[in-house]
């Protein structure tokens, strides 16, 4: 059946409720399984040793004193994991990520790992591990890695997206470029021009629970992995490509997991895991400590970027340019890409230039966190917003409505906007309370936007009918966060059936076609349109059901709050029949009812946000105290409210931290310095206020309930709101984040002093 | 190394196990007595995913070695609903949404029953240092402290 995703408007019984979500009990008496929370009988203990250098050839591996100590049963290197990747660069890059080959390219880079019988055997074994590496020298900071005299990380990489290739290679893998109309046109019809160059630091996305898998290779070459991931199913491809294996073969089950933000996107270990395992002819746990996470998980990028923004007198923007530098680790990304691609796309702009380099440096593999990219871009642009405003005379938030993209607008990275959240949020914010609070000495307010594309991708979702009338739903993307809930509502709702009626699960990758994992915040966009769609399917043949036990032609059959009605006159005294009879007269009348459903989720919806926070600053310190923040987003429709609610508190959390605290600080070693929670401070419950919420519902007009992704775009405009907050408050323009209480009071200092 | 005998208290429950001296508690807990709700996130004290409760008191179990469990009690996610009967704490934690990935929720829950035992009427500040030993890095701790606040207030009532 073809299943028309467009927006239909409807009442809702279901959605926007606020049910208790259905994995909630497990989860608060300790019976939920995480990644390390798995065991298997005969199971050994994996550990990776990793380089201390930031940049290394490596000459020579001795592993055959650890091979020799008692209870090792397997010890691997590169040379245990081949390179089948066929000419598949970025698969190359993970499988060098996970194994070092010929260099270690950053503090913590694996080069060998083993399985033993206990974590102490395991540790002994590698400290027996002898590596002759020969150390390079490094680079760990994107505007130093950029230099004609840096080190060159990969001397096969000569930059691309440049007219001419350049005569030699270099840390810059790509330059890329977005925009529209002509920019010098625009500058020259400025009145006003501000212009202003930026830095944000590293960050990690922090989560709390550490990579884990548990790994089973038999010898009739299938096996098994039940890993923390945000997707099972890519995850599969994945370690099936690097392993030789067909996917079929390896089953691979998401565990619970305990927090990924883009981090538990691609593998890390999990390969590792299932070498040692096909080596050792035993089940591997393999389970990463923080500091590892820290050391060899993805952080996000630090950024180097300068902004100009022209206006004239009555406050119309009629030129935007930007510049972005993005590490990428030691593989190229995409990275400052989309930074170039986000930095503008809250404005209608008619003239609009940016330019991105993609940037490798002596520093873990850069991955996605949360709107990867968009947050610095957002810093960046915000803060010139706010100095333009400020030059021109004119309320901040006004200039911003006057300047907001609208449908229609064409955006600065291409596509022409459909209805859009900017306005609106920008309007919601003017009005919000929040805006006309009085401030105290030493008390700053600050406001910006952000925007995040979101994604749909292909999904893939079983809804069965049980006997007793019961729903159960396999769903093939993995639930970071409540999407569990989200979905068993959307059934719910298209059935026209009771919330507790649905049991929602996540089914592992031999009981469900392809799933793209749960990042772009796609988790309960795309898995409710399959979901929406597999309903229908199953409606499709309840009716069929109803009609035969009718003996009525089945177009006279509609269905209606979970029950099959004959349409018409002539069928007056016909009963309607209830989801539940006609589930429980299946047997006799063709067997099991079930949906399905297999698509391509395309439409996402962009969404956008505005966010207000009060800062205060301690002059004598530099020291600050966040006093009040509100979150205005839209949501297409909130599918269950009070978990909307937390994705944009919880993203506005994360933005504080990366705004005020986390940073990865590097010694002149190239080693990390901070590679704990101790020293890497994120956020914890006494340094932050409540966190106000405002949802705004403006439909998106390609889901059939209106909805847009959520997860991501509340961690785009903390950055820049904190740092306009500080900035107003200390008097001073802050360009570099974190704003720690160092930074800001060396910046109060040198206005003091200059 | 030869293996350290302890006999304790966990959740009520006399329990012998034997370990190694230099065994945290988490990992006796997780690993040889199967009770994983207690989480590992740093094994440094940072985090109190780990917390559980030794004689009366909040302690992150990776600091503790499992060899100085004995003669103790021990008090874990595992031991706080009665039966079927979630605590309030639970109760409000569902209500409230206060997890969305989880991880975090047995240390909060831990630490917050810890909080409410010595102080039943906590202000919101009280409730924010009470649990500043504790990380999440999902909610955003609104929602944490909405739970705590209800949970408080019903078992004044009770
Ligand atoms: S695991 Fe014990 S405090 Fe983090
Ligand atoms: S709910 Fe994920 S860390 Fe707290």
């Amino acid at each position: 059946m073809n299943f028309d995703p467009r927006y239909s408007g409807r009442n809702f019984t279901s959605v926007g409720t606020r049910p208790i979500r259905p994995d909630g009990v497990d989860k608060v008496t300790g019976r939920a399984r995480y990644g390390a929370d798995f065991n298997m009988a005969g199971q050994l203990v994996g550990r990776v040793l990793r380089s201390p250098h930031a940049h290394a050839t490596i000459r020579k591996i001795d592993t055959s004193k650890a091979e020799k100590l008692p209870g090792v049963k397997a010890v691997i290197t590169a040379a245990d994991l081949p390179d089948l990747t066929d000419g598949d660069a970025a698969m190359y890059d993970i499988l060098d990520n996970c194994m070092a080959r010929k260099k270690a390219l950053y503090d913590g880079h694996a080069v060998a790992a083993v399985a033993a019988v206990d974590a102490r055997t395991a540790r002994q074994a590698l400290k027996l591990i002898e590596v002759d590496y020969e150390v390079l020298p490094h680079v760990t900071d994107v505007d130093e890695a950029m230099k004609h005299s840096a080190p060159v990380l990969n001397d096969t990489i000569f930059t691309e997206g440049v007219e001419e290739k350049p005569a030699r290679p270099s840390n810059v893998t790509t330059r890329t470029q977005y925009g529209h109309g002509d920019i010098h046109k625009g500058f020259g019809q400025a009145d006003y021009v501000v212009e202003r160059s930026f830095k944000t630091e590293q960050t990690h996305q922090g989560y709390i629970e550490p990579h884990a898998c548990v790994a089973n290779v038999s010898s009739d070459g299938t096996a098994d992995l039940w890993v923390c991931t945000q997707g099972h199913f890519v995850y599969r491809q994945h370690c099936a490509q690097l392993l030789g294996m067909e996917a079929s073969k390896l089953r691979v089950t998401s565990s619970e997991i305990g927090g990924g933000f883009g981090g538990k996107t691609h593998v890390w270990a999990e390969p590792v895991a299932l070498a040692l395992s096909r080596k050792a002819g035993r089940p591997v746990k393999l389970v990463m400590t923080r500091d590892e996470v820290f050391r060899a998980s993805g952080p996000t990028s630090a950024t180097s970027i300068d902004v100009r923004i022209g206006a004239s007198k009555d406050g119309t923007i009629t030129a935007a340019e930007a510049t972005l530098r993005y590490s990428c680790g030691p593989y190229a990304g995409m990275w400052a890409e989309i930074g170039a691609m986000t930095a503008f796309a809250c404005y209608r702009l008619e003239n609009v230039k940016t330019v991105g380099y993609e940037v490798l440096v002596n520093r873990p593999k850069t991955a996605a966190y949360r709107a990867p990219s968009a947050p610095m871009a957002a810093f960046a642009v915000e803060s010139t917003v706010d100095e333009l405003a400020k030059e021109i005379g004119i309320d901040p938030v006004e200039f911003r409505i006057r300047n907001a993209a609208q449908e229609g607008t064409r955006s600065s990275y291409g596509p022409v906007y459909g209805p859009i959240g900017i306005g609106p949020t920008l309007e919601a914010a003017k009005n919000h309370p929040h805006m006309k609070a009085p401030l105290g000495k030493n008390q700053g307010r600050g406001m910006a936007c952000g925007f995040w594309f979101n994604f749909g991708g292909q999904t893939c979702t079983d809804l069965n009918i049980g006997m007793d009338g019961s729903v159960s739903l396999a769903v093939g993307t993995v639930d970071v966060g409540g999407s569990r809930a989200s979905l068993s509502l959307v059934a719910a709702e298209e059935l026209g059936i009771a919330y507790e009626q649905v049991k929602a699960v996540v089914a592992d990758t031999s009981s469900l076609g392809y799933n793209d994992m749960t990042d772009g915040s796609r988790g309960t966009f795309s898995s409710s349109m399959a979901t929406i769609s597999a309903a229908r399917n199953a409606i499709k043949i309840l009716r069929e059901r109803a009609a035969q036990t009718w003996d009525i032609p089945v177009e006279d059959v509609v269905w209606e709050k979970g029950h099959a009605i004959a349409k018409g006159e002539k069928y007056g005294n016909l009963a309607a029949l209830s989801l539940r009879e006609i589930a429980a007269a299946s047997g006799k009348t063709g067997g099991p009812i079930a949906g399905h459903s297999e698509l391509v989720a395309d439409g996402a919806g962009v969404s956008f946000a505005t966010h207000i926070c009060d800062i205060e600053v301690d002059p004598e310190t530099g020291a600050t105290r966040v006093l009040r923040y509100t979150v205005v987003q839209d949501a297409g429709k909130a599918v269950h409210p009070t978990y909307v609610e937390g994705q944009y508190q919880g993203g506005a959390a994360q933005g504080i931290g990366w705004a005020l605290n986390e940073e990865y600080i590097y010694g002149k070693d190239g080693r990390l310095q901070n590679p704990g929670f101790l020293d890497y401070r994120i956020p914890v419950c006494s340094d932050l206020p409540m966190i106000d919420t405002q949802i705004l519902e403006i439909p998106n007009p390609n889901h059939p309930y209106g909805v847009r992704g959520v997860g991501e775009t509340s961690i785009v405009p903390p950055l820049a709101a904190i740092a306009n907050a500080v900035s107003n408050a200390a008097g001073v323009r802050m360009t570099h984040i974190p704003m720690s209480p160092p930074r800001i009071l060396a910046a109060i200092e040198a206005e003091r002093g200059g | 190394m030869a293996g350290v005998a302890v006999s304790t208290t966990i959740n009520g429950d006399s329990i012998e196990y034997l370990c190694q001296p230099d065994e945290t508690l988490l990992d006796v807990l997780r690993d040889r007595l199967g009770l994983t709700g207690a989480k590992e996130g740093c094994g440094t004290g940072d985090c109190g995913a780990c917390s559980i409760i030794l004689d009366d008191r909040l302690v992150c179990s990776c600091l503790v070695l499992g060899a100085e469990a004995e003669g103790r009690r021990v008090e874990t996610i595992e031991g706080m609903a009665h039966g079927d009967t979630l605590h309030p704490l639970q109760q409000k934690f569902l209500e409230h949404a206060a997890l969305q990935c989880g991880i975090c929720t047995p240390g909060f829950l831990i630490a917050a029953k810890d909080l409410l035992a010595k102080n039943p009427d906590p202000t919101e500040e009280e409730i924010r240092f009470g649990l500043a030993g504790n990380l999440c890095r999902c909610t955003g701790y609104d929602k944490i402290v909405r739970a705590v606040q209800d949970a408080a207030n019903v078992m004044k009532g009770a």
